[in-house]
């Protein structure tokens, strides 16, 4: 097959992208999925004959160009196929997250007007089901998993294999087709649309080029010296900029391995049976693996217990420093040799990251503490800093400049600009096209030289040019003496205590700070079974007196940190509640991507917050919930409110 | 109902066989304890049949009759088109007939995935010489089997468990896995022994999809003892009402929801 997509500076596109990796790594593992048991893989060659066949079979379908195809599941090699072969034939993949109800579902589809939906099993089939009488566009569903749809009415429905047959036996018919709309594919046309998540109002479809994914992907592959035969897995969700760019742009662009677990419980399974070199996990995931490791080194033998607690202070001590090779003393090194070969290896080769060459975490800040174990365990974990509309990349910390405190200093080819206002703005290849059928916000967001706000609200370091992110520019404000107000700053110093999950800090133009705690049903559920304590319920876990006391602690060690801080002293939080429920995605509280929304929880918990502000030692609350399966239900509780001690400035007595 | 020889179709459009096994005037004592008093009803290919009734009714006992683990004293059990007669419960098993039982009978120190794989015994034929030396035949008998037991794995959604013990394991998860093992050997009839006693409402409604997932998916007939009401009549075709060793009712859930009878036995009645 004569293919002529390659221009002089390189592939133009995602599918040039998929044939030159056919010709070239032919017979090197592209993908890979746990499936019965056993990985199971395809070649390149391989993954382009599927993709092929699945863009066909979407010919045979009538699907025109410029179309949009939604596609949505958990990660699967046959998902991702979808999006290459939607690329293949001219139209714009649209991934959608996976556990989006159907509401939420209805407004992306609709939006974006998806004629075909790509539908990794009966629950996402029985969701666009559930709203197609809303959707004008809505076609065809095309479903892989074909369990529970035996007796549905198939006269929408046709099953992936059966389409990639389609395609297969009308190759002649649409061979020449296919390779014309290939052919109109280049740097400018539309690689793919992603919907983010929305801290505030409707998701809003960031369209990105062909430029955006492979120039990214290029630069960012160079930054950390990607190899093909990396490998990495793919769990997080499909319709997040992250995973689209690890497992379909860069994995692309480089050629290495992208693997899919088997489901989403046995995760931690397969990421220790393949052991990614490239890995990528929020700072919730790491710090849910360190929990779990706390635990269980709790219900150790004393004896392990001391060589864990003797070998992970001296990681702490010198780790670090041998990661970023900095000088250390030959028998610092022999200890930690000795380290390595007792505690280090088999811990890390326990938590699937023995082979993790480049480890990123991103999304929220990470604590001190956690990044500090795993980097101190030997695993090279660094920080970025991105959002959609920069398709990913906007800065990340090159390999020995690590520092838990600062996001890194710009990637390749991004430049950075501090407004007056203390946003960050930057301008970058990356930079997204626009706001699908969102002209003002476009506008908004983008300038029009190319410099887009981010939001955030940060500094750049003078002597090392490291960005540093204080807060949602938005979410800073001002106390009412006219201090500055940074909650996530103060929520993130929570939340690394392993004992809460959630905090959303209140006090914008008040004269003191208040805060809602969720625990951390994990850790204090362990520590309650030690200690005897039963519960039934999260509720009731939240409002034992001794549960409050241990957050009371953990509120005023945080009050007494912060009191250092001369800019941010009045961020202390005078009061606080330990919710009665968990904050969630489905009750509208919680983005997908699991953020904060704070205006929706300070409306619907207002009786709350006026109860930590007029000074009542106890607050009763209804709060409606949302079950997973759309039905709706109410709590009842009353919650403590604590009074929590706060601290003056220690720089300012001093100078007194 | 009874009268269309060829089978039927359900209400939600599912084509119901003939007549798989048939129950003829089956009586069984235990010496002077008549626990089954003359029961006559008839399985159909492809559909799921209830049998409910009060406690001590001789559902368990009428099940193990099916499965031939008890020989009753009067009448005859028809399956396939013919009488069968007395045999051994691993003679039943390579008839194709699977069972789960009230009590969770595992193997409680095997993993998961070994568990389900002695559901493939019937189904293996190399014999334990070339087992032991496990080359050749009998390394891709044992392939063979392992796919078609990763393939239920799968279907059941235990893969997370496959390889954890037993013993380790939840009840509603036991249970999942005993519904493995049983599908394991591949059955064209499938009794289970109260398939939801003891599990709570979400346990419940994963079991129901997943006896509905093995009717619909495998076309596999289901025989099923259960007490939750709600249960049976949402899920089974066809029902089999018993109290004190006798049938009071016999049809759809709806026909057997008005059953005075059945009514009476239920809510009890008053004796003048």
């Amino acid at each position: 097959m004569a293919y002529t997509l390659v221009s002089a500076d390189g592939p133009q596109s995602v599918p040039a992208l998929l044939h030159r990796n056919a010709k070239q790594f032919a017979n090197a593992p592209a993908y890979r999925e746990k499936e019965y048991g056993i990985w199971q893989s395809w070649t390149w060659a391989q993954t382009r004959e599927e993709v092929e066949a699945l863009a066909l079979g979407f010919l045979e379908l009538g699907v025109n160009e410029g179309d949009f195809i939604a596609i949505s599941g958990r990660n699967r090699p046959y998902l991702y196929w979808a999006m290459m072969a939607a690329e293949m034939v001219g139209a714009v993949p649209v991934p959608l997250y996976q556990d989006a109800n159907a509401e939420e579902m209805a407004y992306v589809l609709d939006h974006c007007g998806a004629r075909f939906v790509v539908a990794g099993d009966q629950e996402q089939v029985d969701k666009v089901l559930e709203v197609q009488d809303q959707l004008s566009q809505f076609e065809r569903i095309i479903y892989l998993d074909p369990r529970g749809l035996r007796k549905y009415d198939h006269s929408a429905l046709d099953q992936y294999r059966a389409v990639q047959e389609l395609g297969r036996e009308n190759r002649d018919v649409h061979i020449k087709e296919l390779e014309t709309r290939q052919a109109k594919l280049n740097y400018d046309s539309i690689g793919v649309m992603l919907y983010t998540s929305g801290t505030t109002g409707k998701p809003k479809g960031v369209v990105l080029s062909n430029r955006n994914i492979i120039e990214t992907a290029k630069s960012s592959s160079a930054f950390d010296n990607l190899r093909h035969t990396d490998n990495i897995l793919a769990y997080l969700p499909m319709a997040w900029v992250g995973d689209f760019i690890f497992s379909v742009g860069q994995a692309l662009w480089v050629g290495f391995c992208t693997n899919c677990p088997e489901s989403a419980d046995t995760m931690h399974v397969d990421l220790r049976e393949i052991g990614p070199t490239y890995y990528f996990a929020p700072p919730r995931v790491f710090e849910t693996q360190l929990t779990n490791v706390m635990i269980r080194m709790e219900d150790a033998s004393r004896f392990k217990k001391w060589l864990f607690d003797k070998f992970m202070a001296h990681a702490r001590k010198v780790g670090p420093d041998i990661l970023d090779g900095r000088p250390v003393s030959s028998m610092d090194r022999a200890k930690y040799a000795l380290g390595e070969l007792m505690i280090y290896g088999p811990l890390k080769n326990t938590l699937g990251l023995s082979r993790v060459r480049v480890g990123y975490t991103a999304g929220e800040a990470i604590g001190p503490e956690i990044f500090d174990f795993y980097r101190s365990l030997g695993i090279n974990l660094k920080q970025l800093y991105g959002q959609t509309e920069a398709t990913v990349f906007i800065t990340a910390q090159p390999d020995g400049e690590v520092r838990s405190d600062t996001v890194g200093v710009a990637c390749p080819g991004v430049e950075l600009k501090i407004a007056d206002s203390g946003e960050v703005f930057y301008r970058s290849p990356g930079v997204f096209v626009e706001y699908y059928k969102n002209p003002e916000s476009t506008a908004d967001t983008k300038d029009a030289e190319g410099w887009v706000a981010t939001g955030d609200a940060g500094f750049v370091e003078q002597d090392t040019g490291h960005l540093r992110i204080i807060d949602r520019a938005k979410d800073v404000g001002h106390m009412a003496d006219g201090s500055l107000f940074a909650p996530k700053y103060v929520e993130n110093k929570l939340k690394f205590f392993p004992n809460i999950l959630e905090v959303v800090v209140f006090g914008n133009g008040l004269d003191a700070c208040t805060a809602f705690i969720n625990i951390d049903l994990t850790a204090v559920g362990n520590w309650a079974e030690r200690n005897n304590i039963g519960y039934a319920s999260y509720q009731e876990l939240a409002r034992h007196p001794q549960v409050m006391d241990t957050i009371q602690g953990h509120v005023e060690a945080v009050n007494a940190s912060i009191a250092e801080d001369e800019m941010l002293s009045g961020c202390q939080v005078h009061r606080f509640v330990v919710l009665h429920k968990e904050l969630d995605a489905d009750d509208g509280e919680l983005t997908r991507t699991r953020k904060v929304r704070r205006k929706i929880i300070g409306e619907k918990f207002a009786d709350i917050i006026s109860a930590l502000y007029d000074g009542s030692t106890s607050v009763s609350t209804v709060t409606e919930v949302t079950y997973e399966d759309g039905r709706k239900g109410s709590i009842a509780a009353t919650l403590e409110v604590r009074d929590a001690k706060v601290f003056a400035d220690t720089r300012k007595m001093a100078a007194e | 109902m009874n009268d269309l020889a060829d089978g039927y179709v359900t209400a939600d459009g599912r084509q119901i066989g003939p007549v798989v096994m048939e129950m003829k005037n089956i009586t069984l004592r235990f010496g002077g304890v008549e626990a089954i008093k003359d029961i006559s009803f008839d399985i159909r290919q492809g559909e799921i049949r209830a049998i409910i009734g009060p406690n001590g009714a001789g559902k368990s006992s009428m099940l193990n009759v099916i499965s031939g683990f008890y020989v009753p004293q009067d009448g005859e059990v028809w399956y396939q088109g013919s009488r069968r007669a007395p045999m051994k419960p691993y003679e039943v098993a390579q008839q194709g007939i699977a069972r789960t039982f009230q009590n969770i009978a595992l193997f409680e120190g095997m993993s998961v995935l070994d568990n389900v794989m002695t559901g493939r015994l019937t189904n293996m034929k190399i014999g334990m010489f070339w087992q032991s030396i496990w080359k050749g035949k009998a390394e891709r008998e044992e392939t063979e089997n392992r796919e078609v037991a990763e393939k239920i794995i799968d279907f059941l959604e235990i893969q997370a468990i496959r390889k954890t013990p037993v013993s380790r394991l939840s009840y509603g998860l036991k249970k999942r896995v005993e519904l493995a093992r049983a599908l394991a050997a591949e059955p064209s009839i499938l009794l289970l022994d109260e398939p939801m006693a003891g599990m709570n409402v979400e346990e419940k409604e994963d079991m129901s999809r997943f006896i509905l997932d093995v009717n619909d998916e495998f076309g596999t007939t289901i025989a099923l003892i259960e007490h939750d009401m709600g249960v049976v009549m949402d899920l089974s075709d066809r029902v089999v009402v018993m109290d004190y060793g006798k049938k009071i009712g016999d049809g759809t859930p709806h026909e057997v929801r008005n059953n005075q009878d059945v009514i009476d036995a239920y809510l009890g009645v008053a004796h003048d």
